[in-house]
């Protein structure tokens, strides 16, 4: 027990400790509040606002798109179709399967339904792919919820005479905590994924104006950066390993937060 | 803790009953991932009374009211046959809405299960899933329903807090509350009271004998003393057969049945 406690802050202290050592020196208000300038993949001036806005609005984007799709599908194989049957268990099975496809099968699927359907790399694509990648990640673990529900409370509410669609309600509401704990995997995956945007989504320095054309997104700026041979580009990809290490720890307090307050109701 | 295997089941008699019967049950057969249940169970449930179900652990007595209202049809692989009417109609028939058989009925289930909600939307739930949305007549129920169960001067200064805060035997009032809230006919108690304290179980068993004017109540228990406190009837299930149905001091003092007798004498739990 202790070992694997102290292993395991041990390393997170390590991967954080690492990226502050390195990234720290090269993080400034320029290099994230800036999109890049010319030269700026050379060691000159700008920032990565472009890859920080583009990341967030992929990740948010996608989470909102896979939690609406996801819900209903998770509710949909729980509580509408018969329990044990053919279709429960291979729809199931199914998403287990989808949950372990590697995102890079995500993108070049997408990519070559884009290239069919005449669609450029944009935000828009990557925000399809992304969705595509999480909705498993989102049926999973609301089904995963769904299945840890008391049978009692479903039996109170039908034999209030409530319809399936009704007691779908008050399992949510029951659930709701460990909802937003779907919506952080499903966050986490979708903004640490370099994969699955780097075919669909492209890349650009200019900031995201529209869903249509390309965008920018962190852990690709990191990449970019950490393959040039130039000690402070390298070093600014680490600062942007931070900057993305950092939007992660503020979104997982802020589903803390929230979580902890949706506790009121719960048994 | 006998071996009692040797024993044969008698059908069971058939006995007039002084009321009209609310419940009828004809030939049921439930049927679980292939097992056998629940055999060719024939039951008439009297008005106004309380008809408690008895039995050793799994002979089929929470299956058998389960099958009541048709909780058991969600469950797994499960197989009903025969009827079972509720004022002589069948609520296994073809079209017969389950939601609506369902509201005909208030569930109370072993341990209190309030809704993840507030103790006003608590008993408030049903009456809107029915369509009821004017606040005055939501306020007017909950409050009836919360004196009904003895609760209202307990809780009336905190309906908007969370149910889960209240005392198990209040959760449990609480929840007959819930169920009374919907207007049944009958109420379902599956060993409603194995969860509470004496107090608490003493509030409920009072309760159910106050509500049985307006309600006809079923109840399951495997607690002797209760059935012979509260009900009426009693029905004795063993090894999923009806094996002895009439009046409770009948049932209790000169059971006809070698099995009864055994049963009530304590050789068989």
């Amino acid at each position: 027990m202790q070992i694997s406690g102290i292993s395991i802050t041990g390393s997170l202290f390590l991967i954080i400790g690492i990226i502050m050592y390195k990234g720290l020196p090269y993080i400034s208000w320029e290099m994230i509040s800036q999109s890049p300038k010319g030269g700026f993949y050379i060691g000159k001036g700008g920032g990565i606002f472009n890859a920080i806005l583009g990341s967030l609005y992929l990740a948010g984007l996608s989470t909102v798109l896979a939690t609406l799709i996801g819900i209903p599908i998770a509710l949909y194989l729980n509580m509408y179709i018969k329990q044990g049957s053919f279709l429960e268990k291979s729809s199931k099975l199914l998403f287990d399967v989808l949950f372990g496809i590697p995102s890079i099968v995500y993108g070049a699927i997408a990519f070559s339904i884009m290239v069919w359907l005449g669609i450029r790399a944009s935000l828009l694509g990557g925000v399809i792919t992304i969705t595509l990648l999480t909705i498993p990640i989102v049926v999973r673990t609301i089904d995963e919820l769904l299945l840890t529900v008391p049978v009692d409370l479903k039996n109170v509410t039908k034999s209030l005479g409530a319809t399936t669609w009704e007691t779908a309600k008050v399992l949510i509401k029951y659930i709701k905590p460990g909802i937003f704990t779907a919506i952080l995997l499903a966050f986490g995956r979708a903004i640490g994924d370099v994969a699955g945007v780097l075919l669909t989504t492209g890349f650009s320095d200019n900031l995201p104006k529209y869903i249509d054309e390309p965008a920018a997104t962190l852990p690709l700026a990191i990449f970019f950066q950490l393959s040039s041979p130039i000690p402070e580009v390298q070093g600014r990809a680490y600062a942007s390993a931070l900057v993305l290490t950092l939007i992660i720890l503020i979104i997982v307090i802020c589903t803390h937060i929230l979580a902890s307050k949706q506790k009121k109701h719960k048994i | 803790m006998h071996a009692h295997s040797s024993i044969e089941t008698k059908e069971t008699q058939n006995i007039i009953l002084p009321s009209t019967p609310h419940m009828q049950i004809k030939d049921l057969n439930v049927y679980i991932e292939g097992t056998h249940i629940l055999k060719n169970i024939n039951l008439d449930i009297p008005n106004n009374s309380i008809t408690s179900i008895i039995g050793p652990s799994g002979c089929g007595k929470t299956t058998l009211l389960k099958t009541l209202n048709r909780l058991m049809d969600d469950s797994k692989e499960v197989k009903v046959t025969g009827s079972v009417l509720v004022n002589g109609e069948d609520i296994y028939a073809k079209d017969a809405e389950v939601t609506h058989i369902r509201k005909k009925m208030g569930l109370l289930s072993q341990r209190p299960f309030p809704l993840p909600m507030s103790i006003f939307d608590n008993i408030a739930y049903g009456p809107k899933i029915h369509g009821e949305r004017n606040k005055k007549v939501l306020e007017q129920i909950v409050e009836t329903q919360l004196r009904n169960v003895g609760l209202w001067e307990e809780v009336k200064d905190r309906l908007d807090s969370s149910a889960t805060g209240l005392s198990i035997g209040q959760q449990q009032r609480l929840c007959l509350a819930r169920g009374l809230a919907v207007q049944p006919e009958i109420i379902l108690g599956d060993e409603s009271t194995s969860a509470l304290d004496p107090i608490s179980t003493q509030t409920i068993e009072n309760l159910l004998i106050d509500l049985k004017k307006d309600y006809t109540i079923v109840l399951v228990t495997h607690i002797l003393r209760q059935a012979r406190r509260v009900s009426d009837y009693i029905l004795f299930v063993y090894n999923g057969k009806a094996v002895e149905f009439g009046k409770t001091e009948d049932v209790l003092i000169n059971p006809k049945n070698p099995i009864t007798q055994q049963y009530v004498k304590g050789f068989i739990s």
